[in-house]
């Protein structure tokens, strides 16, 4: 029977791979959903046309697959390598939540009223300085709740990874259980609150975010 | 008679199936003051609201400074005007809106710097002093560091009115500014306009419905029924003494103090 320092010990070695696929996914997936989100609202039909593609494709399919398909599907069938598993694993993660967030991003844009725009028109502004001055600013206020909820799921996503061979929290805790089987319930007690222990910044930023954007946007 | 600041010529506009504008002329001196008034649906607002460029003209010609505002000259030809030769015409015109539109992320002396600073490239510090300056002249000079949340209906109205101001433009449009507000702040604007109309040197064009107001400030009175107008002149003319059964009918909603 192991003792929880032990397993502690062991689950720890995972640690470093979970963070460093969460911060990279977090950061990936923002730009993308930031770009996807801008091009859906874009009056070029082509963009839009593009954007919802990819977005009802990395929606409607499952993220484990995804993680499969860039791992073992690319590189057999096309000889595409995407670099370490690390890169693998993170890229599956950012264009599936990325395409999830990017309709938080379209959603927000197009909540700001469009009396805003009009009064930026009225003023002259351009189009590029209303978008920047004026109606973004405006919708991030409003989509950082809803961020912070994808900030939480993105971490639990982070332990499918483990499938693909990346070596995270998950993993180790697999490797010790099935030498320590009957040490399961605390690897897996122990995980779960490993997980909820990074989850509590993302609540407390997510918390943060609402009383926020209660300030400081336009209503009707 | 001086040449018009702004002139329409035979514009018409539609949505979709629905006609709201049915061919109108309309020529507005600079610095004159031009009431519009009529039912609800009798195309008023969109009057003002092509001129502003947020509706585009079915038919028909809009000048402003003898320049026209939605078609443009390209090799020879007549074509819709893009965003440049908009952009290029629009700062001759403000506009304040019956909901404000404040922008509520930014200060009230944030709201009146934005434009001065991104679209003139004036200097932050001229422009703030210009922008306290113009704040103080609509009574909200102890109030420019809130936002407009924290201000009521008739300081927000007044905050816009102070911002669209900054642009200097040559003429200013007024969408119903007292529609949306409380009746005991209505007063509090209209005496901001006021003062605006004695300054002189700017063209005004007000959709409103405070006849005794327009009575008080108008050089020209036009009403409008059902797409088109249907008389036009000084503001005693039509307001006291209508001719059409059509505009004394309107009027007789309203009590007219004179």
């Amino acid at each position: 029977m192991g003792s929880l320092p032990d397993i502690f010990s062991t689950l720890v070695q995972g640690l470093k791979v979970t963070l460093l696929v969460l911060v990279l996914s977090i950061i990936c997936s923002t730009i993308i959903a930031l770009v996807a989100g801008l091009s859906r609202v874009s009056t070029n039909r082509l963009v839009t046309g593009v954007t919802g593609f990819y977005v009802e494709i990395f929606r409607g399919t499952s993220l484990i697959v995804q993680l499969f398909w860039f791992s073992y599907a690319l590189p057999g069938l096309f000889n595409i390598h995407l670099g370490s598993d690390i890169w693998v694993a993170v890229l599956a993660i950012s264009l599936n939540y990325g395409a999830y967030m990017s309709e938080i991003v379209r959603g927000s844009i197009q909540a700001v009223p469009s009396g805003q725009t009009e009064a930026s028109i009225a003023l002259n502004l351009s189009k590029f300085q209303r978008m920047r001055h004026i109606i973004i600013p405006q919708a991030v206020r409003m989509m950082l709740p809803e961020y912070g909820n994808y900030l939480i799921q993105i971490l639990k996503a982070t332990s499918l990874v483990s499938l693909i061979g990346l070596t995270d929290l998950l993993y180790y805790g697999n490797i010790y259980r099935s030498t320590h089987l009957s040490d399961s319930p605390t690897v897996y007690l122990l995980l779960l609150v490993m997980y909820f222990v990074i989850a509590l910044p993302l609540i407390a930023f997510t918390k943060k975010m609402e009383s926020v954007s209660k300030k400081g946007v336009a209503h009707g | 008679m001086a040449e018009s600041i702004v002139q329409y010529k035979d514009v018409h506009k539609s949505f979709g199936d629905i006609d709201v504008l049915k061919g109108i002329d309309l020529d507005i001196q600079p610095a004159e003051k031009v009431a519009l008034i009529g039912p609800s649906g009798s195309g008023k607002t969109t009057i003002i609201r092509m001129l502003m460029t947020l509706e585009e003209p079915t038919m028909g010609v809009i000048d402003v400074g003898g320049r026209n505002l939605w078609q443009m000259e390209k090799k020879g030809e007549w074509v819709r005007a893009d965003d440049p030769h908009l952009h290029s015409i629009r700062g001759d015109i403000g506009m304040v809106f019956q909901h404000f539109n404040l922008f509520p992320h930014m200060t009230i002396l944030e709201n009146c710097m934005l434009a001065p600073v991104l679209v003139k490239n004036e200097s932050k510090k001229e422009v703030k002093a210009t922008a306290v300056e113009m704040l103080e002249k609509v009574g909200l000079g102890d109030k420019i560091e809130l936002y407009p949340a924290q201000l009521s209906g008739g300081q927000k109205q007044r905050v816009a009115m102070a911002r669209a101001l900054m642009m200097r433009p040559k003429v200013m449009l007024f969408d119903e500014v007292t529609s949306a507000l409380d009746p005991e702040l209505v007063g509090e604007v209209l005496e901001v306009i006021r003062d605006l109309a004695k300054e002189g040197e700017m063209a005004m064009i007000l959709v409103t419905h405070e006849m005794d107001f327009a009575l008080d400030i108008a050089d020209r009175v036009v009403f409008l029924n059902d797409g088109v107008i249907e008389e036009e002149g000084h503001p005693e003319d039509i307001l006291v003494n209508p001719k059409s059964e059509r505009l004394q009918d309107f009027l007789s909603r309203f009590t007219v103090n004179r």
